[in-house]
């Protein structure tokens, strides 16, 4: 009698479906992303229950952080540099193609327009160490207010819709200078605004 | 690693040497490996959230020709002042030089500015909460106010600068 040999099988494991599935996750990720860009200042922002979501498109974003310092930041590279070249000409200032390409790129900025093509000209390294005194919002020297004029007569023009304004303060900006923002908004009769917030559990309001 | 190489068995006999075949199988470990690595870099890159947004609308100032607006009725006022710390004061009625209504102090907890709220509402249906953010109050303060607004379905609210009386009268309760 000869002895019967269980038949091995190899231990091979197919991986091409695995594959498969990795790839098509990576073109789902690859396709859905949107790179999260290094913006000038972090800034926390409290919480509410409100469950608005920003808009995606027009938007024009006010940044205040805890050192008084405002942020400006538009979405939409072609009229961004549309605003730039409204700023310029109001502060007879010229800017050169490649610091209108950098301005587009930028995410946000918060500069004095008279240091801006100087901010501009730096290089990478260089503009991500230089401290930026934010954008001067103070009523003789309102430049804030300018660029959102200018942001949003661009966008009128290009969209027939006026931007949305956006404020996100740091849960520690002091509320002065957060009501100087929004009076500047107000004098120019824009009374409609949103808070950017996080998201909080709507609590049961108990009665 | 999930492929091993099978040893081709040597039939025993002196047979005629057959060109080996390859097995057309390619390991596909280092692959899958590659994907995950560029999957899991997506991942980590990407932002999903969207921020939230609470919408503000203030009021339209008034014009210097415009009528003069109804005053508020100081039984319908409820006062919320912001102060430092994170405290909140509140007061029912309007001060002026001659009233001074009692102040109280509270906080943001469930507890605290919420039930005050719900508590007056039940009193007075129709108030008008004024809020007024002292200038050593901060921002969080304010959203948080503002939400609480929402949480309690109050209707009519206003952000209104704080006036030199209401800065005294904190200033004197000592709170």
């Amino acid at each position: 009698m000869p002895k019967v040999k269980p038949h091995r099988t190899s231990p091979s494991l197919d991986m091409t479906p695995m594959v498969d599935l990795a790839f098509l996750l990576v073109t789902f990720f690859m396709l859905t992303a949107t790179p999260s860009e290094d913006v000038a200042v972090v800034v926390d922002t409290p919480s509410s229950t409100s469950e608005k979501q920003l808009p995606e498109k027009n938007v024009v974003q006010l940044t205040i952080d805890k050192d008084k310092r405002v942020f400006f930041s538009m979405s939409g590279q072609p009229i961004k540099i549309k605003t730039l070249d409204q700023i310029a000409g109001k502060y007879n200032l010229t800017f050169t193609p490649a610091q209108k390409q950098r301005f587009a790129a930028l995410p946000d900025f918060g500069v004095p327009v008279q240091q801006l093509p100087a901010y501009l000209s730096l290089s990478t390294e260089d503009r991500k160490a230089y401290k930026q005194p934010g954008i001067p919002y103070d009523s003789l020297n309102n430049q804030m207010i300018e660029w959102v004029m200018a942001a949003r007569s661009v966008s009128v023009g290009q969209f027939q819709q006026a931007p949305y304004i956006a404020i996100k303060g740091d849960g520690q900006a002091d509320v002065p200078t957060v009501k100087d923002v929004i009076e500047s908004l107000q004098e120019k009769k824009l009374n409609r605004f949103y808070l950017i917030t996080d998201l909080e559990m709507q609590p049961v309001a108990s009665k | 690693m999930a492929e091993i190489q099978q040893q081709a068995d040597s039939g025993g006999k002196g047979g005629k040497k057959r060109a080996k075949k390859m097995s057309t199988k390619i390991d596909m470990t280092p692959m899958v490996d590659l994907a995950f690595l560029l999957l899991t870099f997506f991942m980590l890159t990407t932002t999903f959230a969207k921020p939230n947004v609470m919408q503000i609308t203030m009021p339209v100032p008034p014009e210097p020709n415009d009528p003069e607006p109804l005053a508020l009725k100081a039984s319908e006022a409820f006062t919320v002042l912001l102060g430092e710390k994170n405290k909140v004061y509140y007061y029912e009625g309007l001060v002026d030089a001659t009233s001074k209504p009692e102040l109280k102090v509270t906080d943001f907890s469930s507890n605290g500015i919420r039930k005050t709220l719900l508590e007056r509402r039940s009193r007075v249906p129709n108030t008008t909460v004024l809020i007024k953010p002292a200038d050593n109050s901060n921002y969080k303060n304010m959203v948080d106010i503002l939400d609480e607004m929402n949480i309690t379905q109050q209707k009519k609210y206003a952000l209104v600068d704080i006036s030199k009386d209401d800065s005294d009268l904190i200033q004197s309760s000592g709170l």
